[in-house]
Formats: structure tokens, C-alpha cells, sequence
């Protein structure tokens, strides 16, 4: 097995790293970079706990090679507050009690911020839809979406 | 195991071609990643495509479109050209899986996995679309209907790739559709799918029409029979019975945990019947 040479950006900062070929980008995010905010759930695209941005677009880091990170722009969970302050979804999930065990938080977090990036202002039925690839066995997802929709009815005030 | 990023068609088929032992070709990664996760795959060479600037495009080909084979499900909802050409085969497209999966997932990948199941194949193959296959004896052009021959197998020679789709240019009074059906609302893979694409003339009769049906038999068919159930008519109530019939027909599916052949050789005339009148709206027809 090969090792690659990756440099890409992650939350803004340059970053660079060794990987091998068959090792996943969550795997390089947990186990070399120390950002154990994305979660593995189910390895095969079909949870999203693992959700991150690859050049603006929300794709499960399980299902992309920490190889084809090369040149590209990575944002995770970790960059979604700033400092101290967190995002507004963060805190309306703290608020909505829209998680319990927590597993699923991150990755609903991300996917949330690239539907509320894409569409400030999206009906329950948009959210459900978007959120869909997103798996929690907690909530029952209904505080999730109230959540959802309360952090974009604050961002939309700006 | 090898990971190479070629930036040009041309060097991907030697990779691909000059290689002993297995390779793989990386698109949207959606199928070969858990493939490989699983240890269905061992490639020893990974090909990522999505660094040729060809195949990350979709351009005007001839009145119709060329969609390079890394353009993603996201982007292909995102071009308001094509969805209003060809909302069929951007509806087939954009059922496959979640906002996630539609980030990477392309329609070259969904071909070249030969699922009988591929949700934007039966679409494609009614629309009439062409593969572009680049190799290491050059370039042809099929319908992407001679591309999967079995469940996971494609008709590709060594060091071939689709470089390319291919969907042609629209005559006027034109419409395609796409419906399958699953147990849920989303997230799952169809039990059955048919793909309808028909035109028709300035009285609305129907002059030209291509039928397809996913996840009833060992690979997407296309079923002429059930287009000639429409060709010549109004598509009718008539015309719309004899095209549900002739598309259970042509049905040979087998017994799973997702349905059984009885189920599936119902619901493929019942789909292909309301498949063929949204195909109808579009195109502007009276139903």
C-alpha cells in the first residue's frame, strides 16, 4: 500500500498530511487530525454522521478518500462556531433539546448549515427532505426540525 | 493499492489500460467506496476521474447535452437547461440516495455499477442516451443500454471508461418521466422503475416513444413493445392499457425481499401507464 502526500484546507486553515490509499477522509479527520467530530456510523453513505462540506457541498466523509482532499476546501463541525460562540444551529439545538445521545449531532449540524446556506428560509417538508441522508435514533426528529427551523428563522434577521 | 488523479482522458485509459490486476475507476466513490469497505473490491489501482475538467463539465452537444462522467446529482438539478430538457432523467438522478449521496454520485457511475435497480438508467435509456467510451483503441459511442450486461457486469474492455453521457437534442412537443417505486418516501432502492420519453405531433398524436423498466430483470430493458402501444394514438386510455400490458409483459424479474415477481410485473405496467402520462403533460399533451 502506497502512502499519499495530501495538502488541503480544513475549517480554513492549510493543512498536511500522510494517508494511505484506501483510508477513508473521516479516518483522516478522527485518527490524524485530532477532529473526532465527525462520527462513524454505518461507513456506507447511509447515515450521516460522518457529514462534512467538500468545496461547498455536503458529502459523507466516509465515502471520500482522505486522497481526493487534495487542493480541496473542507469545512467539519469543528468550524462551525466561532471561538466561543457557537453557531446559531448549535445553539438551537441545545435549546430544542434536539439531541440526545449525540452521535448524530454533528453531521445533522453540517447538513443543516448547507441546506440554511442554500435555502434560508426552507418549509418543514424541505428540511425532512434535506435532513433525509441524516439518521437519528434518539429524537424522533421532530425536535430536530423545530431547531432547524427556529436557527434559520434567527439567521434570516441577521 | 495505487491512487492516481490523471488530469486528461488520455492518461487515464494508459492507467487504466497499462495496469495488471485489478483497477477501478473513482467517480463519485458512492458505490466503489463501500465496495471496497465491504471487501467486494481489492483494487489494486484507483483511478479518480473527477480531476479531468471534460468530465466535471456539461456542455451543449449538438442540441442536446454532453455530461461529463464526474458531474455530480447536485449539479445536474442545479442546470436549469437540461432539468427543463430532460426533467425525466434529472428526476431519475436526483431520487438516488440522500443530499450527501447527490453531492458525488454521477449518472456514468450509476451506469457502470449495472445495478438492475439504477435509478436514473431506465430514464436514460428512454431518452435514447449514448455512453462516450474512451480506451486504449480509441473512442466509440453505444447506447447506454449495451453498457450493463448483468448485475455488476458491463460490457467495458480493458482500460475503457465512459468519459461521457450523452442525451439527444429534444423535438419539439417532447416529454420524459421516470417513477419507481419503494416502501418508503425516499432513501431506498426501487422495487421497480420505469422510464418514459415520448413526442408528439402538432395534434397531439404520439410519433416517436422509448420505454424502460429498472429492477425486473437481470439489467435495465428497454421495451419496444410497450412504445409501439403508443406510437399512432392520442396515448389514450387505450393506448395507455395496451403500454401497461406490454411493459408487464416484458417483465422477467425475480422473487427478493424487496418484492416478488408478481408484485413487480404489476407495478412495472401500473409505473410505465403514469410514467408515460407525466411523459405526457410535459410534452404537452391533452391528459
Amino acid at each position: 500500500m502506497s502512502t499519499v502526500r495530501v495538502s488541503t484546507t480544513i475549517n480554513g486553515d492549510a493543512v498536511a498530511y500522510l494517508c494511505e490509499v484506501d483510508e477513508t477522509l473521516l479516518d483522516v479527520l478522527r485518527d490524524r487530525l485530532g477532529l473526532t467530530g465527525s462520527k462513524e456510523g454505518c461507513s456506507t453513505g447511509d447515515c450521516g454522521a460522518c457529514s462534512v462540506m467538500l468545496d461547498g457541498r455536503v458529502v459523507c466523509s466516509c465515502l471520500v478518500l482522505g486522497a481526493e482532499a487534495e487542493g480541496r476546501d473542507i469545512r467539519t463541525v469543528e468550524g462551525l462556531a466561532a471561538g466561543d460562540k457557537l453557531h446559531p444551529l448549535q445553539e438551537k439545538f441545545l435549546e430544542f433539546a434536539a439531541l440526545q445521545c449525540g452521535v448524530c449531532t454533528p453531521g445533522f449540524l453540517v447538513a443543516a448549515k448547507a441546506l440554511l446556506d442554500r435555502n434560508p428560509d426552507p418549509s418543514e417538508t424541505e428540511i425532512r427532505f434535506a435532513l433525509a441522508g441524516n439518521l437519528c435514533r434518539c429524537t424522533g426528529y421532530d425536535k430536530i426540525v423545530r431547531a432547524v427551523q427556529s436557527a434559520a428563522a434567527e439567521l434570516r434577521k441577521g | 493499492m495505487r491512487y492516481e488523479a490523471p488530469t486528461t482522458i488520455n492518461a487515464a485509459v494508459k492507467l487504466l489500460a497499462g495496469k495488471a490486476g485489478q483497477a477501478r475507476v473513482l467517480a463519485g466513490g458512492t458505490d466503489l467506496l463501500v465496495q471496497m469497505r465491504t471487501d467486494r473490491v481489492a483494487p489494486d489501482l484507483i483511478v479518480d476521474v473527477k480531476r479531468i475538467p471534460a468530465m466535471r463539465a456539461i456542455a451543449a452537444k449538438s442540441g442536446g447535452f454532453r455530461i461529463g462522467a464526474a458531474v455530480s446529482g447536485a449539479e445536474l438539478g442545479a442546470n436549469k437547461a437540461l432539468r427543463k430538457a430532460w426533467p425525466g432523467v434529472v428526476e431519475a438522478a436526483n431520487l438516488i440516495g440522500s443530499t450527501q449521496i447527490q453531492s458525488r454520485a454521477t449518472l456514468a457511475g450509476n451506469l457502470c455499477n449495472a445495478s438492475p435497480a439504477a435509478d436514473s438508467v431506465p430514464a436514460l435509456v428512454a431518452a435514447g442516451a449514448s455512453a462516450a467510451v474512451a480506451g486504449p483503441r480509441g473512442k466509440r459511442t453505444v447506447p447506454v443500454e449495451s453498457i450493463a450486461v448483468g448485475p455488476g457486469k458491463t460490457s467495458l474492455k480493458k482500460g475503457e471508461i465512459v468519459e461521457a453521457i450523452i442525451l439527444p437534442k429534444r423535438a419539439p412537443r417532447s416529454g420524459d418521466a421516470y417513477l419507481r417505486f419503494i416502501p418508503r418516501t425516499e432513501m431506498d432502492i426501487a422495487v421497480v422503475g420505469a422510464g418514459v420519453n415520448l413526442t408528439l405531433d402538432s395534434k397531439g398524436v404520439c410519433t416517436a416513444a422509448r420505454v424502460a423498466l429498472g429492477a425486473v430483470a437481470e439489467r435495465v430493458i428497454l421495451v419496444p413493445e410497450a412504445a409501439a402501444a403508443l406510437v399512432g394514438t392520442k396515448v389514450d386510455a387505450a393506448a395507455l392499457k395496451r403500454l401497461a400490458a406490454a411493459a408487464s409483459a416484458a417483465c422477467r424479474p425475480i422473487d427478493d425481499k424487496r418484492g416478488t415477481k408478481e408484485f413487480r410485473i404489476k407495478v412495472a405496467g401500473v409505473l410505465a401507464r403514469r410514467a408515460a402520462e407525466t411523459a405526457l403533460k410535459r410534452a404537452g399533451g391533452s391528459k
